[in-house]
C-alpha cells in the first residue's frame, strides 16, 4: 500500500528518465513546463477576443522567419533595392511567396494588434494591477510602428519614398531641432542611399531586437498579474483547497489546443489573402508602389499604409502644420494614460453602464472613420468629416475620467459567466 | 453584446463564414473576370457607334489562366510593343516555360543577338528616343501592377486623330500622350466627336461624346478588340509571372488548412470536455 502510494508520487512528480533527467539536471525544463504552462492557471471564459495576443506572437515569427529568407536576396540601396525586390518576386523559387507572406503579415500584424487593443478596450484589461503590461504593450505598439514603416521603405517603390519623405518631415516640424534631427534620420540632405540603407539595419537588426525584448516583457509581466478575462474579476480571488484558482484552468493543454484552433483560423483566411488578393485591392501594396522611387514624381495623393492612416488624418486635419504634429502625438500617447484616465469601479464592458459603451463605441467608429478619411485627399468634405472625427476620438480621452467614474454599474458576479458545452 | 462573441463554437461559425465568403467572394470576382473575358472576346466594341461611348468603363475582363491568349499576347508584344519598350524583369526563357511555347517558336520573338536567358529588351538607344518622342518610352514589366490592367486597355481603345500634337494623335486615357498611335495600321483612324455641355460659368465647354472611324485598319473592330485583349493580358502576366503558380498552389493551401483547423477543433473539443 505504502509502496504503491510511493510510486504513484514518483511518477507524478518526477517521471523523467534517460535523456530528459540528464537535461532536467542541467536545464530547469520541467520547472519552466510547470511554472509557465500546465500549472499557470488562467480564466476559463476567454471568449473570441482571447485569441489575438497567440496569433500576435505567431506572426510576429512570421514576420521574422520570412524575413530572413528576404534578406538573402534583398539588396539595399538606390539603385538595387527595387531591382532585387523584382529578383525575389519572379526568379526565387517561392521568393514570391516567402515576399507575400512577409507584406500580408505586416498588414496583419497590425489587425491582429488592434483587435488585441480593443479587447483591452472591451474588458478594461489595463487596469490595476496590469497598468505595467498596458505600458510595455503600448511599447510593442511603438515599435512595431517603427518598424512597419522602415520596412515599408525598403522596396523603394515611388510610394515608399514619397511616404518617407513626408513621415521624416513631420520630425522637422520639432522647434529647433527640427531641421537637424531630420537630416540626421536621413544621413543626406534628401531620402536616399544613406536612408534606405540605415533604414535596412534598423528594420532587421535594431528594432526586431527591441520587438522581442519588449514582448517578453510584456509576457513576463503578464505572468505576473495573470489574464484578466471578459467579466474583468480576478480569479485568485477564488481559490479553491488544492491552492489553484476555482475558475482557472491549466494552460497547457486547455489554452494551447484552444489557441492552435485560433491559429488554424487565422492562418486559413491569411493564405486566402496571400495567394489570391495579396495587394488586398492596393491596401496591403499600393499600385503606385510598382514604379521605383522617382524623387521628380509626386504621386498624386501621398497616402500612408492603412494601419497609420487613422493617426495621419489627425495630422491632417489641423489647420496648421505644427499643430497637426502635436495633435498626432498626443492621439498616441492618449494610449498611455489609459489605465489612469478610466475611473469606473469595474472592467468589463459587461458591467458598466450605457455613457460607456457608447463612449467606446464612438471611439471605434471615429477611429476607423479617421482611417478611411487619411486614405483620401485632403479636400472638401473629407476635411470636415476628418475634423469631426478627430474631434470625437479626443473626446473620447478627455472625458474619460468623468463619465468612466458617473456611470453607472451593475453588480459585478463572484465567479466568471461560463457555459460549459 | 453583439461584439462579444461568447462561446467558440460561435467563434467557429464566424470564422467559418468570413473564410467561406472571402472564398466566395475570390470565386465570384474570378467568374465575372472569366465571364468578362469570354463577352469581351465575342462582343464589338461600341466605339463606332453614334451612341455616346462610355469609354471610362471598359474592362480588359482578360484573364492570365488563357493560356493561348498570353501566347497571343506575346507575339503581339514582340512584333508591335518591343520595337520601343522593354520588359527588363522578363526572360524569354521563362516566357517559353510559362506560356507552353516550344523553342523553336519562342525562338522566332527573340530578337537576333539575344539568348533564351536574355531579358525582353528593346533595340532602340534610350537616347534616341529621348530625341525622338521626348522621353524615354517606359519599361513595360510592371505596367499592369502600377496602373491596373482596365488602364492599358482603355489606353489602346481611346487613341484618336489630333492634327495639333506632333504625333498626329492624342488619347483619352492619357491625354497629350508621347507615344504615336503604332497600332493605326490594324485598328485604323478614329476621330473624336465632342458635344457641348453648359459650363459652371454660364458658358459651354466640349466634352466627348463618341468615337468615327475615319479610316479603315488591316482589323475589324472585333479582331482589334481581340487583339488589344490579348497583349493586356501578356502585360498583366509579365507584371507578376508566378501569378499563375500562386493561384494553382493557393487552393490546395487553404484547403489544407481547412482541414487541419477542423482536427485542431476536434481535439479542442475532447480536452474542454471536462471544463465545467
Amino acid at each position: 500500500m505504502a509502496v504503491q502510494s510511493q510510486s504513484a508520487a514518483a511518477t507524478s512528480a518526477a517521471p523523467k528518465k534517460g535523456f530528459y533527467a540528464w537535461l532536467d539536471k542541467r536545464l530547469p525544463v520541467s520547472e519552466f513546463i510547470e511554472s509557465q504552462l500546465t500549472g499557470y492557471f488562467a480564466p476559463k471564459n476567454f471568449n473570441f477576443w482571447y485569441f489575438f495576443g497567440f496569433i500576435a506572437l505567431v506572426v510576429l515569427v512570421l514576420q521574422l522567419v520570412t524575413g530572413i529568407f528576404l534578406t538573402m536576396f534583398y539588396k539595399p540601396g538606390e539603385a538595387t533595392s527595387f531591382d532585387s525586390v523584382q529578383f525575389i518576386m519572379r526568379e526565387i523559387d517561392f521568393g514570391w511567396l516567402i515576399r507575400y507572406m512577409h507584406s500580408t503579415g505586416a498588414s496583419a500584424f497590425f489587425v491582429v494588434v488592434y483587435l488585441h487593443m480593443f479587447r483591452a478596450f472591451l474588458y478594461g484589461s489595463y487596469k490595476a494591477p496590469r497598468e505595467l503590461l498596458w505600458l510595455v504593450g503600448m511599447l510593442v505598439y511603438l515599435a512595431l510602428m517603427a518598424e512597419a514603416f522602415m520596412g515599408y521603405v525598403l522596396p523603394w517603390g515611388n510610394m515608399s519614398f514619397w511616404g518617407a519623405q513626408v513621415i521624416v518631415n513631420i520630425f522637422g516640424t520639432i522647434p529647433v531641432i527640427g531641421p537637424g534631427l531630420v537630416e540626421w534620420i536621413r544621413g543626406d540632405y534628401a531620402i536616399a542611399d544613406a536612408t534606405v540603407n540605415r533604414f535596412f539595419a534598423l528594420h532587421v537588426v535594431a528594432i526586431p531586437l527591441i520587438l522581442l525584448a519588449l514582448v517578453g516583457l510584456h509576457l513576463i509581466a503578464l505572468r505576473r498579474t495573470g489574464s484578466n478575462n471578459p467579466d474583468g474579476i480576478e480569479i485568485k480571488a477564488k481559490v479553491g483547497p488544492n491552492g489553484h484558482p476555482l475558475d482557472g484552468i491549466p494552460f497547457h493543454p486547455y489554452y494551447t489546443v484552444k489557441d492552435t484552433v485560433g491559429i488554424c483560423a487565422f492562418l486559413v483566411i491569411f493564405a486566402i489573402i496571400v495567394f489570391y488578393t495579396p495587394t488586398f485591392g492596393g491596401l496591403f501594396l499600393e499600385s503606385a508602389n510598382f514604379e521605383p522611387a522617382n524623387p521628380v514624381s509626386t504621386p498624386p495623393d501621398i497616402t500612408p499604409v492603412w494601419y497609420f492612416t487613422p493617426f495621419y488624418a489627425i495630422l491632417r486635419a489641423m489647420p496648421d502644420q505644427r499643430l497637426g504634429t502635436l495633435a498626432m502625438l498626443l492621439a498616441i500617447v492618449a494610449f498611455f494614460f489609459l489605465p489612469w484616465l478610466d475611473r469606473s469601479p469595474v472592467r468589463s464592458i459587461r458591467y458598466k453602464g450605457w455613457i460607456s459603451k457608447v463612449a467606446l463605441a464612438v471611439f471605434v467608429i471615429s477611429f476607423v472613420g479617421l482611417g478611411f478619411m487619411g486614405m483620401r485627399p485632403p479636400e472638401g468634405l473629407y476635411v470636415v468629416i476628418g475634423r469631426i472625427f478627430t474631434g470625437l476620438y479626443f473626446l473620447f480621452w478627455i472625458l474619460m475620467p468623468f463619465y468612466s467614474r458617473w456611470d453607472s454599474v451593475k453588480p459585478v458576479p463572484e465567479r466568471v459567466v461560463y457555459h460549459a458545452h | 453584446m453583439l461584439i462579444e462573441i461568447g462561446r467558440t463554437g460561435k467563434l467557429m461559425r464566424v470564422l467559418g463564414s468570413c473564410a467561406l465568403a472571402l472564398l466566395l467572394l475570390g470565386g465570384s470576382a474570378w467568374a465575372a473576370d472569366e465571364a468578362a473575358a469570354e463577352k469581351g472576346q465575342a462582343s464589338k466594341a461600341e466605339a463606332s457607334s453614334a451612341e455616346p461611348t462610355d469609354w471610362e468603363s471598359w474592362k480588359a475582363g482578360t484573364s492570365v489562366a488563357n493560356t493561348a491568349s498570353l501566347q497571343r499576347g506575346a507575339r503581339n508584344f514582340a512584333e508591335y510593343c518591343m520595337g520601343c519598350h522593354s520588359l527588363k524583369y522578363v526572360r524569354w526563357s521563362r516566357v517559353g516555360t510559362d506560356l507552353n511555347i516550344p523553342a523553336n517558336e519562342l525562338q522566332e520573338l527573340i530578337p537576333a543577338g539575344d539568348t533564351p536567358a536574355s531579358y525582353v529588351s528593346t533595340p532602340m538607344p534610350a537616347q534616341d528616343a529621348e530625341n525622338w518622342f521626348g522621353k524615354v518610352p517606359p519599361d513595360l514589366s510592371l505596367m499592369a501592377a502600377e496602373r491596373g490592367k482596365d488602364y492599358i486597355y482603355r489606353l489602346f481603345k481611346t487613341f484618336y486623330v489630333d492634327p495639333t500634337k506632333p504625333t498626329g494623335t492624342n488619347n483619352l486615357q492619357l491625354p497629350n500622350i508621347a507615344m504615336p498611335n503604332i497600332l493605326s495600321s490594324l485598328e485604323g483612324l478614329k476621330k473624336a466627336v465632342y458635344k457641348s455641355v453648359p459650363a459652371a460659368d454660364g458658358k459651354s465647354e466640349p466634352e466627348f461624346d463618341h468615337f468615327e472611324q475615319i479610316a479603315p485598319g488591316s482589323m475589324t473592330e472585333a479582331q482589334y478588340d481581340a487583339f488589344v485583349r490579348d497583349t493586356v493580358n501578356f502585360l498583366d502576366y509579365a507584371s507578376e509571372p508566378t501569378q499563375m503558380q500562386r493561384h494553382a498552389l493557393g487552393i490546395w493551401v487553404v484547403l489544407f488548412l481547412l482541414v487541419l483547423t477542423w482536427l485542431a477543433w476536434l481535439m479542442k473539443q475532447e480536452y474542454w470536455k471536462d471544463v465545467h
